[in-house]
């Protein structure tokens, strides 16, 4: 019975936690049911993804109204998995919390920073799920006004003038995304993402939908970050509180891009996309600015969390580089990466987090000597970095190997050559935080600094271990990733 | 002319998105940047109710006087806009109220002056 009701209570349990969040007193009553919440959802989350694979997808009718009418919510090998990595992010980090909630927050705002984490872990979920197309655009919206009181809790005051252009450029996104819709709306008279698929055919020459499309694209490539809509990232990463950016740098670009591959596939069904107009080629120039103009910024950044979030920019031109290619391959090569940069960025984030637990703010100068002082610390810093690289034996390699080959597949040796060489700005920029932590002299007060509490480095190493298992065992992530790549190709049910 | 008139609310629409998001663009005071956003996000309420209302028809009554009628669906939708749009202005305005007890100052080149990586 519960079982049916799977994908309504994965949104219905962090909604209602929310609220009940807001109205308690004491801070640590809110991270307990913030944390039982965060920790229920992966399971279900499990098995909404064990019935997807069984019976090939999952679709549920809200309040029972039939689709197209009612608004359904629709799971298959594309999201099923992605839902399943931003649950298991949310609940690892929820573990990290009240330590460094405790740390890095004022007390009377602590309860109301759990509450807007789990609205924002809400609007994940929920646009992770949803068919309808206006549902998106709600659930996008709670998941962003949560995500800029998120960022303006942090504690320098850039992180308010952060949060502010944050909000400006994705209400933005999210408006030229609804205008998009609109367009769809009003030209097929339905919105369920299933329905649009098969009647946009038919009016696919009109202008209307072209610009409809050009809407669409133009305001998700804004919520990604995507070269040169990049803009609000880096500062709203950087200032941040440490569980903020590391639960939004793991999963909430990550969404976005679910979007634009269920869009772009799905709905507009690749060929309009992919054959009429130019979209591969723009992906591909602005995927090679991303990775070219984002890692050398990276480089001369010494706040780290600012040069990580550089790096997220250009990470995320990898991934688009993959879906620009538009073959089993590049697809497969782009979801792989997208869960692979989930796992290694919320590793990171989380372990630079441990750092200022200690430390306060993170730069490079601040770091020296500091990996004699928190070993475990850095040696997850180091492990992670070694997969941003790409080294094999780690999950960068593997999405990097999948990005060559459908490099090759089209001929484009060149592009290959640039994605390996594209690593090498990697290898700077973490060679810079390694080769400050371990091989440069400590400054004098750093004899005090202690390693960081268990709390916070058990959930760290728990996705420290997995870049580096998922990075042997390769099978279950590209299966998936391939699963996903067909389905969004319609080469399989 | 008759173009104009014809998609009068279509035209009225697409000023309205235009001035809203030079207003973002252009303007450098905070305020007056969320007042541009507000202008944006209203032309989007419009270019869905305009094409829902048809010309002579009623509400959607099934009744046997009644022959055509409005499709009800873009005002239910645009009433969640609204209230997307009211919080996104109402969380702006808080945080310029936030920058300016920070900074003491609403202007965007006078708080890069006073943090230059902001």
């Amino acid at each position: 019975m519960i079982l049916r009701h799977l994908p309504a209570l994965i949104v219905v349990l962090p909604l209602l936690a929310a609220t009940l969040c807001a109205m308690l007193r004491r801070p640590h009553a809110a991270w307990l049911l913030a944390l039982v919440v965060s920790l229920a959802i992966p399971p279900l989350a499990l098995a909404l993804l064990l019935q997807v694979l069984a019976e090939g997808h999952v679709s549920y009718w809200l309040g029972n109204w039939q689709p197209p009418w009612g608004i359904e919510y629709r799971v298959d090998a594309a999201n099923g998995f992605l839902l399943l990595l931003v649950s298991l992010v949310g609940g690892a980090v929820m573990i990290y919390a009240r330590d460094s909630v405790d740390r890095e927050i004022a007390e009377d705002r602590r309860v109301w920073f759990y509450a807007m984490y789990l609205l924002c872990l809400t609007g994940q979920l929920g646009m992770t799920m949803t068919g309808d197309a206006f549902n998106v655009f709600v659930f996008m919206e709670i998941g962003s006004l949560s995500t800029y009181v998120l960022i303006a809790m942090g504690r320098d005051r850039r992180a308010l003038v952060a949060a502010y252009q944050y909000l400006v450029l994705g209400t933005i996104g999210a408006t030229f995304f609804v205008i998009g819709v609109g367009f769809l709306y009003l030209t097929t008279g339905t919105l369920n993402l299933a329905d649009l698929a098969e009647r946009l055919p038919q009016v696919a020459d009109r202008r209307a939908i072209m610009v409809g499309l050009a809407f669409i694209v133009v305001g998700l490539s804004l919520k990604l970050a995507l070269f040169p809509l990049h803009q609000w990232l880096p500062n709203a990463y950087g200032y941040a509180p440490s569980i903020a950016t590391a639960f939004l740098a793991a999963t909430a670009t990550k969404v976005v891009i679910y979007l634009l591959l269920r869009f772009v596939f799905t709905v507009f069904g690749r060929t309009l996309p992919f054959e009429e107009l130019a979209l591969p080629t723009l992906l591909v120039a602005l995927s090679l600015a991303a990775i070219g103009y984002a890692s050398v910024t990276a480089i001369h950044k010494d706040n780290v969390k600012v040069m990580l979030a550089y790096s997220s920019v250009a990470q995320i031109g990898y991934i688009t580089l993959g879906i620009a290619f538009g073959s089993e391959t590049g697809l497969t090569g782009g979801i792989v990466h997208l869960f692979n940069h989930g796992m290694m960025k919320g590793a990171l984030f989380l372990l630079v987090g441990a750092v200022a637990y200690r430390t306060g703010t993170v730069t490079v100068a601040g770091i020296a000597g500091l990996a004699r002082r928190m070993p475990v610390t850095f040696a997850g810093i180091a492990v992670a970095g070694l997969s941003m690289i790409g080294v094999p034996g780690t999950v960068g390699f593997v999405s990097k190997w999948y990005l060559v080959m459908a490099a090759l597949e089209r001929g484009w040796w060149w592009l290959a050559v640039l994605v390996v060489g594209g690593s090498l700005f990697a290898l700077v920029y973490m060679g810079r935080i390694v080769e400050a932590a371990y091989f440069r002299r400590a400054a004098a007060p750093a004899e005090s600094i202690a390693e960081a509490p268990l709390s916070l480095l058990v959930p760290a190493w728990a996705l420290v271990a997995g870049c580096v298992y998922f990075g042997l065992d390769t099978e279950l992530t590209v299966e998936v990733a391939r699963g996903a790549a067909r389905t969004l190709l319609r080469l399989s049910p | 002319m008759a173009v104009l008139a014809s998609s009068f609310s279509n035209v009225a629409t697409v000023i309205l998105m235009v001035i809203g998001l030079y207003v973002v663009i252009a303007r450098g005071n905070m305020v007056k940047t969320l007042v541009g956003l507000g202008v944006f996000q209203t032309s989007v309420y419009l270019l869905y109710i305009g094409p829902g209302k048809i010309l002579g028809g009623s509400a959607p009554i099934i009744a046997p006087e009644i022959a055509t009628y409005s499709n009800p669906l873009p005002h239910v939708l645009i009433l969640t806009a609204i209230v997307v749009g009211v919080a996104t202005l109402a969380l702006g305005l808080a945080i310029v109220v936030r920058i300016n007890e920070a900074y003491g100052t609403i202007e965007e080149d006078e708080i890069i002056a006073r943090d230059p990586d902001a």
